[in-house]
């Protein structure tokens, strides 16, 4: 199994892309990888850095898509989604209502993907702060192989979206033959009997590990797109479940995947007990390995396996 | 293009005419500002009726256009009678602004033709000005993008990282014009956050610079053709000194002439007292 960022991925996939259609602007505010160097190399034209400005970035991404250009703005998860937060809104969200305007927003770093810089580089409110805006997609991939699919979609499918990557090389979840349609928006990896964990990136694989171990005879479903999926689909999926588990990196309470399943259950009238884990109302100021964070915030493989455990005993 | 003498009387009578137009609109659109959008009044009709800037009313997204980005939403109010005068949207509009099924209203936004961008929320337009000067560049199109910001608006932070990214990046076909009324809402600006001399603090970030009498239809004019004929090789800042309140004495005095309305029963004695 290849590991692999979900950038390198995505970036190598868009180069190629970029060759032969002139129509795309890639714009990083000072932040790079070595497969961006690709990029930038045999694009000049139209890369651009727009240096450490993440508001200009978003501006400069507005102004090119208003004139017809695909545009991604590359940056920090934290800094592109909420640095610039009110550009995002004003000249992305509410100008949708007018133009088509295709900006891709790669937010790198999600979740705790930098787990020794603290709570500025960590991104745990990402999800539900992108989602509170109308008009923007939310794209949360668990892994590479999914933000490789994820290329011709967003030149296909003009309009704002943020794309949150994990900053880990990750093995793939998905293949050639198992790759998920991005308009359906979830993928149900196993189908389960009574429980069924419902994760979103980097979280997916640590729920795989704790459904897997066992024989916990839960079900899985990984979430990759959060404003935009096909609810009847989920709800189907979702009906013969007693119990359903969300887990995410990221804040809980507020507009993550708690929120989407939660309101996908109430409004289908679904009487699954819901359980949420995620990051209580707290930063991290803990320093380790991420997994190691993960654990004291009650988010480890043992963690999500003592919740389906408990859930089942009931 | 030069203006002669009689260019320049008629350009007067329209900027008086829009002084008026734009009085009358806050006499019934009291949420207006009114102040803010006085003294700017020259700019507009120097950029609309001066042969200035391309449009095209009957389609204001021709692609042939030149791009005219409005950062300063609250303060353009005096656009309204020039756009409707253009038949850019019905003039009946201008009776009903900020009433149920208008167009207009207190802040102009994407839906009123002529308008590019939202408005309202200051600091953005320089930027997204500067994302449409990169594409025009790209596409190798004459065209050219014209900003105007308040000087107030200049605090913020955004607008610097814009200067910052024309002057390194040399948009010589963006054209940032500031109405340099000398107030923001609370306070003169220069008791806020000073930031005269602004030219010299802006040439120095790549910029072709120049300061001029916003009141001053020739000199606007001058100025604005010279720079949208020939490039400089630069992006070009333009200063307009412009005084906030423009033509009405007791906004032309008070340091918050900003949030000052002009009751209704008044609007028609101002008018008589506009030169």
């Amino acid at each position: 199994m290849t590991m692999k960022t979900m950038r390198d991925a995505f970036l190598d996939g868009l180069t190629d892309r970029m060759q032969t259609d002139n129509s795309i602007f890639f714009l990083a505010a000072d932040f790079g990888a070595p497969a961006l160097d690709k990029l930038r190399q045999s694009c000049p034209d139209r890369f651009i850095n727009v240096g450490i400005a993440e508001q200009n970035l978003i501006n400069i991404a507005s102004g090119l898509a208003l004139e017809g250009f695909s545009v991604y703005a590359y940056a920090i998860a934290p800094f592109i989604s909420m640095r610039a937060f009110e550009q995002i809104r004003n000249n992305l969200s509410i100008m949708s209502k007018f133009h088509r305007l295709n900006v891709n927003m790669i937010g790198v770093g999600a979740g705790l993907s930098y787990p020794v810089s603290g709570p500025t580089h960590h991104c745990l409110e990402d999800i539900s702060v992108m989602r509170t805006l109308p008009n923007i997609d939310v794209f949360c991939p668990s892994d590479w192989v999914l933000c490789d699919k994820f290329i011709d979609y967003s030149i296909d499918n003009k309009g704002p979206k943020y794309l949150r990557f994990d900053g880990a090389a990750l093995p793939p979840i998905y293949s050639d033959t198992k790759v998920p349609e991005i308009n359906k928006g979830f993928y149900q990896l196993i189908q389960g009997k009574d429980t069924c964990v419902v994760s979103t990136g980097y979280m997916t694989h640590t729920a795989l590990s704790a459904v897997n171990s066992e024989n916990t005879g839960a079900g899985l479903i990984d979430m990759f797109y959060l404003r935009h999926f096909d609810e009847q689909a989920l709800i189907a999926a979702l009906r013969n479940y007693k119990t359903i588990i969300t887990v995410e990196e990221g804040f809980i309470d507020k507009a993550g995947l708690d929120c989407v399943i939660s309101n996908l259950l109430r409004k289908a009238g679904l009487n699954c007990k819901l359980i949420t884990m995620g990051f209580k109302d707290n930063y991290v100021f803990e320093l380790g390995p991420r997994d190691y964070l993960h654990e004291i915030s009650g988010l480890s493989a043992a963690g999500i396996f003592k919740a389906i455990q408990a859930a089942a005993d009931k | 293009m030069k203006l002669n003498r009689q260019d320049k009387l008629t350009l007067k009578d329209k900027a008086l005419e829009v002084r008026r137009e734009t009085l009358r609109i806050h006499g019934t659109a009291q949420g207006t500002r009114i102040a803010s959008s006085l003294s700017p009044v020259e700019i507009f009709v120097v950029l609309y009726y001066g042969k200035i800037l391309a449009y095209d009313p009957a389609n204001p997204q021709w692609p042939g256009r030149d791009r005219l980005i409005v950062s300063k939403g609250h303060g353009s109010i005096c656009l309204y009678p020039i756009l409707g005068d253009l038949g850019f949207f019905d003039r009946r509009q201008l009776d009903i602004v900020c009433q149920k099924d208008a167009i207009l209203g207190a802040i102009p936004d994407p839906h009123v033709p002529g308008y590019e961008t939202i408005n309202g929320s200051l600091g953005h337009g320089l930027g997204v000005a500067c994302g449409m000067a990169i594409a025009l560049r790209a596409q190798r199109r004459p065209q050219k993008v014209f900003a105007i910001l308040g000087d107030g608006e200049m605090s913020e932070g955004s607008v610097w990282e814009a200067i910052m990214f024309a002057g390194h990046h040399r948009l010589d076909n963006l054209i940032f014009i500031v109405d340099n009324n000398k107030a923001c809402m609370l306070d003169f600006c220069k008791n806020v956050i000073d930031i005269e001399p602004i030219e010299k603090k802006i040439k120095p970030f790549g910029w072709t610079v120049k300061r001029v009498d916003g009141h001053d239809i020739g000199k606007l004019h001058a100025a604005l053709s010279a720079f949208k004929d020939q490039s400089t090789g630069k992006p070009i800042f333009l200063l307009a000194d412009t005084i906030k309140g423009k033509g009405v004495a007791e906004l032309e005095t008070d340091p918050m002439s900003h949030t000052r309305n002009i009751h209704p029963g008044d609007i028609e004695a101002v008018i008589g007292r506009l030169k």
